[in-house]
């Protein structure tokens, strides 16, 4: 234990640098998971085809292997990019292809009628979206987002992989030097594990202020806490 | 030109051959986590006082923790204990680990979804348990979870590059290889990315639609 306390700063600001990456790279996710949801959704064929490729291309190769394309062979077009971008990037860009299709599903499963009310109202196609069918929208994409953003925050352990200088990265350096395996990693998986809480918690509480109907999700709540007393 | 197609050419049989370690990796490891997975989740579901929170909480903690974290400990810690397998023995087990957690979830989802009756039929004929577990409830949530089981497939073959860097030689770390000892990056990254690309997107569509075909039916 002695060297987790002898090296807690440097741990403290792999920490920092983990919780930086993941607010920048969590930004860069939803700015992309609402363009490329929405381009998915457009009725123009040159929004919707770049769209759907990039979300397949995306979705459907890991993201180490996009992080080291970005890090490693971008330097082949002339593109250098600081390895905190390049993992930024690489992070936001793939979680943002999971989110476009939360963003897409979401908003395709809405009720009809909403839009059609739109319509007879006379309101235009780009006040319609951001008035009425994103917002309608919002709690049905809060809990798979709260997937993704935790999915985002594991996932920064990979930029270690690439020269950031994260959680990860420090405790393989402290272990490198000290040999102190297991109180190190037993750390940083708890240190993890308290952030990932943090962040189920915190959207379990936009999911209630952004409920549609909170009096309905009151009684919800009501009903199966009485359900688990009756089946205990 | 940037791209040279000859160097692409002669590296493809090498990543090929990392590939085929990958599809190992994902197929031994979906094996290990649905029957883990399935150990796990019934286990919780039989509330037994300490070894269920116990799986309860394990079950949390890994799917709060990344992969590459959990992968070191097993690669780096477990030695010190006297435990040590080779590199490519070690990923399979966490990788599996992992996915485990989230597949008892799946199954769990799987277990609740079958109707009450079938527990009250079971008892009424006095099934024992292991019977009522093996011939009534498991084939039934087990049907619902096959396509979920599909999703987690195609995750965990492209989750396996991370194993990468515990010196798995899958198709990640071939990549890699090939490119640091001949200073290009482009190819085997790019055709790495193609592989991966090749394999995953017809998996997914395929899927989608035994999602259909074993869509629950009451």
């Amino acid at each position: 234990m002695s060297a987790v306390i002898e090296y807690a700063p440097l741990l403290w600001q792999g920490l920092l640098t983990t919780i930086l990456v993941t607010v920048l790279s969590g930004a860069l996710c939803l700015v992309v998971a609402f363009a490329a949801g929405l381009a998915r959704l457009s009725g123009h064929r040159f929004l919707r085809w770049p769209a759907g490729v990039f979300i397949e291309v995306f979705r459907g190769t890991s993201l180490l292997v996009q992080m080291f394309w970005l890090f490693f062979a971008l330097p082949f077009f002339g593109i250098q990019l600081h390895p905190l971008t390049a993992a930024v990037l690489a992070l936001g860009l793939n979680e943002g292809a999971y989110a476009a299709e939360v963003v897409r599903g979401a908003i395709a499963s809405r009720a009809k009628g909403q839009t059609e009310a739109c319509i007879a109202l006379g309101m235009e196609p780009a006040l319609r979206l951001r008035r009425i069918i994103i917002p309608q929208s919002i709690p049905a994409m809060l809990p798979p987002f709260g997937n993704v953003m935790v999915d985002l925050l594991k996932n920064t352990s990979l930029v270690s992989l690439v020269t950031v200088a994260d959680l990860t990265f420090r405790a393989q350096m402290i272990r490198s030097t000290t040999g102190q395996t297991t109180a190190i990693f037993l750390t940083i998986l708890v240190m993890y594990f308290v952030l990932s809480c943090l962040l189920t918690l915190l959207t379990g509480w936009l999911e209630r202020r952004f409920a549609l109907d909170r009096k309905a999700l009151a009684a919800q709540r009501k009903e199966s806490r009485l359900m688990k007393v009756g089946a205990a | 030109m940037i791209w040279d197609n000859d160097f692409a050419i002669s590296v493809l049989p090498l990543l090929l051959e990392g590939l085929w370690v990958t599809v190992q990796i994902t197929l031994l490891g979906t094996l290990l986590a649905a029957v883990l997975g399935l150990v796990f989740a019934v286990l919780r579901r039989l509330a037994i006082p300490v070894l269920s929170p116990v799986v309860s909480f394990f079950v949390v903690f890994v799917r709060g923790t990344p992969l590459l974290v959990q992968a070191y400990c097993a690669f780096f810690v477990l030695p010190a204990y006297g435990i040590s397998f080779d590199a490519l023995a070690t990923g399979v087990v966490v990788i599996g680990v992992n996915y485990s957690a989230y597949m008892a979830e799946v199954y769990r989802s799987g277990i609740q979804g079958v109707p009450k009756g079938q527990w009250e039929a079971a008892t009424a004929l006095s099934l024992p348990g292991a019977r009522t577990w093996g011939r009534i409830i498991l084939p039934q949530a087990v049907r619902t979870v096959v396509p979920m089981l599909g999703n987690y497939l195609i995750q965990m073959f492209k989750d396996s590059a991370v194993l990468s860097a515990i010196t798995v030689v899958e198709l990640m770390a071939t990549a890699q290889a090939i490119g640091s000892s001949n200073f290009r990056y482009l190819e085997p990254l790019t055709l790495a990315a193609l592989l991966f690309l090749a394999i995953s997107y017809p998996a997914s569509r395929l899927v989608n639609r035994l999602e259909r075909r074993y869509a629950p039916q009451h």
